[in-house]
């Protein structure tokens, strides 16, 4: 029995005073595929970036082959084999493939590269499935998959001891998610140590041979691969059961109500290839599909993100055209899109959370004059009892405030202007599991006032539970509508790898 | 071969401009394309090259640099005081002077990577000291060069113009490091995104201190130069360089927020200014128009490289904050 | 923590989100400085102490400070304006030169032509910056280098020639009440741009500008107004402050605008507004306005050679911004 490769004695790590990690125990060992599991907020990816080097431990040891190690910078921790890839991919995107690849392992003789350094990068990219990558692509011309791909190459080239994958497939077709499975099962066998984090299930049961628990920034538990079911594993992550977490479906609208947002033939270069959509209002319907194909797009070309968009666009059957976001949130219109990063593109993080609220509906403020718009600030004021918006003191920036916060105040921002339709683009990602149950709860209710609303989503639970059609995304275009019964995780997975109905009965 | 030609496509377009621009100005020349019109048209267009070259480094790793031209004062200066005498200590001069510059840009860098001030703002203050401490070196301009260095260096070999040898030299020297070793290759990377190559292990701290200071050998180059050109040691011919510095990188297709261009591009744009300048003189405009010809075109020349954001899908393409 | 209240007012007070006089560090740490300035000053020349010496750079400083409010507000934008000194010559031009016109009621009009020169330089720096998506560093430089081609072939490489309105005359040199007029001048717009900042959407919008412009753009503001509206202000305050210059000066020379690029972005900087945009308060660059012309007349009392003063200067500036670094650290 071999010892652990890393280990964290009693590890805890603090933001400021907000606990991201408590008291931790944990071990990983090498030849072994580790899976970690958690909600938001449960501390996953402060471990992963602890063990990668990105932060230190307020308190605690880590370990790596027993010895203690004090990691300053992810070079410290690259020097040990620890290799991390992130959520965020690391790459330049201004630099080609093989540059990249060939700086996270540079051989040099003499201060110059040899080419067995780029010989070694189109070998790492061919063992992936990126055969058709060359390695003079530049990284910002790649798809998502694709920039996947080159950063799981550039983490092999380093030849890591503990290999972490932090989201690491979330864009991958399931051919090229199953060479990645066959590479990890490669490293397993050669006793590379590797610890993954995701939220598919199927994932976690193709790959790992044990599971570690994580909830509010504690170890649960860790246990051997097969000994607990879905629904307990689900249970220990978010602490209720999972049917909790969703409120029940509200009546289905009555037949023949006419649409508040229609979408059709919707293209836009080479993204979008023919889309179709409705939301009647009173609805909630989700856009999913694997990332990239084409659904966040979609809802830029709605709210007026994108330029050159062919297609029409509807609402209450009147056209919206030329829309900018400036007139797609006129009262005229009355759209409202939620993005999504809420921290670059929902917030000015550094402006006061009051400011934030009035954002949105400032463009409205007579004399251009701030702060005189009482009908707002009543409604305002009426949003943060409603979703329990937690602050210290409306003055301080918004950055302050937890994540779940955060996309509260995204939420009431848009809700002031009382929207006649809104958009959401996946807004419980990085949100703990007691916001995320306010802000379905808070969906439902709206629906149920009349609002139409687009969710756009990663999370499958989302989908299945929360809306009352699932439009299935692949290649630019809607491959399957799912609803009522044919609405399940299952479908669901199978739809985004846009299997047909006979490979999925055959798989 | 088509990817190739789309990255190198501001670089190539730069070049063609160069090369149209060089035509005209020669045809207009009424001396023509003889090479004593080459070298004096070389000598100009190196000076601005080498103050270029000195701005790429900057600019390549998100920076800027507004001290370039206070450094080319101050590396004249020292010139003047330095070349004179035996070859032995002309050529300790030349060494002492290119380690001043080294030693300039490396009080930028640690100012700005230790001291995590922004660039503009600590190039903007330390060029008032490089540009003082010159003054206060030579009051007025003055001082001797070794006369016979200087013209082995100004004018030209077997009808190629020296200085355009040098540059080229230069460059050369750069490109290969530049682009094939992990020094090189990891300023690209932190001029592109900074945290990715943090992330990746890169030295983010002593690889932009090792540009900013490569930044201060190429303006010790430029000032070197000057002094070979003019024979004397003058603290006034900074600001000029500064801005046309910048002007160049951008005109070369280096882009302002880092990660993208080459020195050689740097070094076009240096010439196309030059040339645009000297078509001026010659093209019969009135000589009282024609700095503001020069400024018009380079502002068209901005414009027009700018032209690519009508052709952006994704508005938020456009913000890049 | 929850809301103990059932209904949540939201006063009107908090529209800045942050009380707009309490006093940042920064703005402090500055105000120190000129208080130290001015007592260091004093040991040597005690005549520093006195109400016509402290007058007088109240004076001098709201031409410095007038423009430097402009670059304030280009810098919160997230740009920076290099084209300030040609817009102080071109505009002081513009100015001297109707009014010597024959016509008395084209004269008449000098000041106002004049300020519009410079809200139209402003616009044609926005329009680059906001539409075209040139950096503004660099299109502002390219702007600086057309007008300085423009007014060496308007005045023909001369001294020009012009007329200096009396108002700009009053307004530079005279005094009301034992108060310089300058000063008070600078106190209008002081004011007009505290409340600009704090009190209105536009206000809000720029310091949104400066940090996240995607963040304000997806909120459905329009982007490349507040820009355009930025610059040409800037070009405004900016022909504002030169206007006051020729007054001082009783003449519009070429080259009156050279001296005061680096002290408008020092001024601006050690007051605590970020180069990077997005934060800063008016008061620190008011402050930083008086500490900088207190610096200059302290080293030029001194008799320092100009170069030691460049060097100074620069050291001073360094070591201000090594400050607010450590303390926002430490």
């Amino acid at each position: 029995m071999s010892g652990s490769l890393v280990e964290l004695s009693a590890v805890s790590k603090n933001y400021g005073g907000v606990p991201a990690l408590t008291d931790v125990d944990f071990r990983c060992e090498a030849g072994m595929v580790h899976a970690v599991l958690g909600e938001n907020g449960a501390g996953k990816s402060t471990l992963m970036k602890l063990l990668a080097g990105v932060i230190q431990p307020s308190r605690g040891a880590l370990k790596v082959d027993g010895r203690i190690v004090s990691f300053a910078s992810p070079r410290d921790a690259i020097r040990e084999g620890i290799v991390c890839i992130f959520q965020e991919l690391s790459l330049a995107p201004h630099l080609s493939a093989g540059d990249n690849i060939v700086l996270a392992a540079p051989r040099a003789r003499f201060g110059l590269l040899t080419l067995d350094a780029y010989a070694k990068a189109r070998a790492a990219l061919d063992s992936v499935g990126a055969r058709n990558i060359a390695l003079g692509a530049r990284i910002g011309d790649l798809s998502l998959a694709e920039r996947q791909l080159v950063e799981i190459a550039k983490a092999l080239v380093r030849k890591p001891r503990l290999l972490i994958l932090d989201e690491a497939t979330s864009a991958l077709s399931k051919q090229l998610v199953e060479v990645v499975f066959g590479v990890v099962r490669e490293l397993r066998r050669q006793g590379v140590a590797i610890l993954f984090i995701s939220h598919r299930m199927h994932e976690v049961d193709a790959l790992a041979d044990r599971i570690s628990v994580f909830r509010n920034g504690r170890h649960v538990d860790t246990f051997t691969a097969g000994e607990r079911n879905h629904n307990d594993i689900v249970t220990m992550m978010i602490g209720q059961s999972l049917k909790e977490l969703f409120p029940p479906r509200g009546p289905a609208a009555p037949r023949g109500t006419p649409p508040r947002l229609a979408v059709n033939g919707l293209r836009w270069n080479g993204q979008l290839n023919g889309v179709d959509f409705e939301v009647g209002p009173g609805e909630i319907i989700g856009l999913g599909g694997l990332d990239g194909q084409g659904q966040q797009q979609a809802m830029h070309a709605v709210f007026g993100v994108l330029n050159g968009v062919s297609g029409s666009i509807t609402m209450d059957d009147r056209p919206i055209e030329g829309v900018t976001p400036s007139r797609a949130k006129a009262s005229s219109v009355g759209l409202a899109l939620t993005p999504e990063d809420r921290k670059t593109e929902g917030l000015v993080l550094e402006m006061s959370i009051l400011d934030n609220l009035r954002l949105a509906a400032l463009g409205r403020a007579p004399f251009g004059i701030a702060g005189r718009q009482p009908e707002i600030d009543r409604r305002l004021g009426a949003l943060i009892q409603r979703m329990a918006l937690t602050y210290a003191d409306l003055s301080d920036p918004v950055g302050s405030l937890s994540g779940g916060n955060q996309q509260k105040v995204v939420l009431a921002k848009w809700l002031a202007l009382s929207p006649r339709c809104l958009l959401l683009m996946d807004p419980t990602r990085g949100i703990d599991v007691k916001t995320k149950a306010q802000i379905y709860r808070l969906l439902r209710d709206l629906a149920a006032e009349g609002l139409a609303i687009v969710l756009q989503s990663t999370d499958y639970e989302e989908l299945v539970h929360l809306c009352d059609r699932v439009y299935v995304f692949y290649a630019g275009r809607v491959s399957r509508v799912l609803s009522g019964d044919d609405l399940s995780p299952g479908t669901l997975l199978a739809a985004s790898m846009n299997m047909s109905q006979a490979a999925q009965a055959a798989s | 071969m088509k990817a190739w030609l789309r990255l190198r496509l501001r670089l190539l377009a730069a070049i063609a401009a160069l090369v149209v621009l060089f035509v005209a100005y020669v045809s207009i020349h009424p001396r023509g394309a003889s090479t004593y019109v080459l070298t004096i048209w070389a000598n100009q267009g190196t000076l601005l090259g080498f103050a270029a070259i000195a701005q790429f480094f900057a600019v390549l790793v998100r920076g800027v640099d507004l001290s370039v031209g206070s450094m080319i004062a101050l590396t004249n200066v020292a010139a003047s005081f330095l070349l004179v005498g035996a070859p032995v200590a002309i050529a300790a001069g030349v060494v002492a002077v290119l380690l001043l510059g080294l030693c300039c840009g490396l009080i930028n860098g640690l100012f700005i990577v230790y001291g995590r001030i922004q660039p503009i703002i600590v190039t903007l203050a330390t060029g008032s000291v490089y540009a003082g401490l010159a003054l206060l070196l030579r009051p007025t301009p003055g001082g001797a060069i070794n006369e016979s260095l200087s013209d082995a260096l100004t004018y030209d070999i077997s009808g190629t113009p020296t200085s355009i040898l040098l540059l080229a030299g230069a460059l050369l020297l750069v490109a290969i490091p530049l682009r094939r070793t992990p020094l090189g290759l990891g300023m690209y990377a932190i001029g592109s995104a900074e945290a990715s190559a943090y992330m990746t292990g890169v030295r983010v701290n002593a690889i932009k201190l090792t540009a900013y200071a490569t930044g201060g050998v190429f303006a010790a180059l430029a000032g070197l130069y000057v002094s070979m050109v003019t024979l004397t040691g003058d603290a006034g011919v900074g600001p000029a360089y500064t801005l046309n510095s910048i002007a160049a990188v951008v005109l070369g297709g280096v882009s302002l927020n880092g990660g993208v261009g080459s020195p050689l591009g740097a070094a076009v744009g240096a010439l196309i200014l030059k040339t645009i300048s000297s078509l001026m003189f010659f093209s019969g405009a009135p000589p009282l128009a024609q700095p503001f010809f020069e400024g018009l075109i380079l502002a068209i020349a901005i414009g027009l490289g700018s032209l690519g954001v009508f052709r952006v899908r994704n508005k938020l393409d456009l913000f890049n904050r | 923590m929850t809301n103990p209240m059932p209904q949540i007012e939201l006063p009107e007070r908090l529209a800045r989100g942050r009380p707009p006089l309490r006093l940042d560090p920064s703005v402090l740490m500055v105000l120190v400085g000129c208080v130290v300035l001015v007592a260091g000053g004093a040991v040597i020349y005690p005549a520093f102490l006195g109400p016509a010496y402290l007058l007088q750079q109240l004076q001098i400083a709201a031409f410095l400070g007038i423009i430097a409010t402009g670059a304030m507000l280009v810098i919160l934008l997230g740009e920076i304006d290099l084209s300030i000194p040609l817009t102080i010559t071109g505009t002081a031009i513009v100015t001297t030169q109707f009014a010597g016109a024959s016509h008395a009621a084209v004269a008449a009009l000098a000041i106002p032509i004049g300020l519009a020169a410079g809200a139209l330089i402003g616009f044609v720096n926005g329009i680059g910056v906001a539409v075209f998506r040139i950096p503004g560093m660099v299109w502002t430089l390219a702007t600086n280098a057309m007008l300085l081609g423009a007014t060496v072939f308007y005045t023909g490489g001369f001294k020009p020639q012009g007329v200096v309105p009396v108002l700009a005359s009053q307004a530079a040199l005279g005094r009301t009440f034992g108060v310089p007029n300058a000063f008070l001048v600078w106190l209008a717009v002081a004011a007009a741009t505290i409340w600009a900042l704090n009190r209105t959407v536009y206000g809000v919008y720029l310091y949104a500008m400066g940090n996240s412009q995607r963040a304000l753009f997806l909120s459905g503001a329009r982007v490349r107004r507040v820009t355009v509206a930025t610059f040409m202000l800037a070009g405004l305050l900016s022909s504002l402050g030169s206007l006051l210059l020729t007054g001082y000066a009783n003449q519009a020379y070429q080259g009156m605008g050279d001296g005061y690029l680096l002290p408008v972005i020092a001024a601006v900087v050690i007051g605590g507004t970020s180069i990077l945009g997005g934060s800063g308060s008016y008061l620190g660059t008011f402050a930083g306005a008086i500490f900088i012309t207190l610096l200059s007349s302290i080293l030029s009392v001194l008799q320092m050679p100009a170069a030691a003063r460049q060097i100074v200067f620069g050291g001073i500036i360094l070591s201000m911004l090594l400050a607010h670094r450590f303390r926002t650290r430490g």
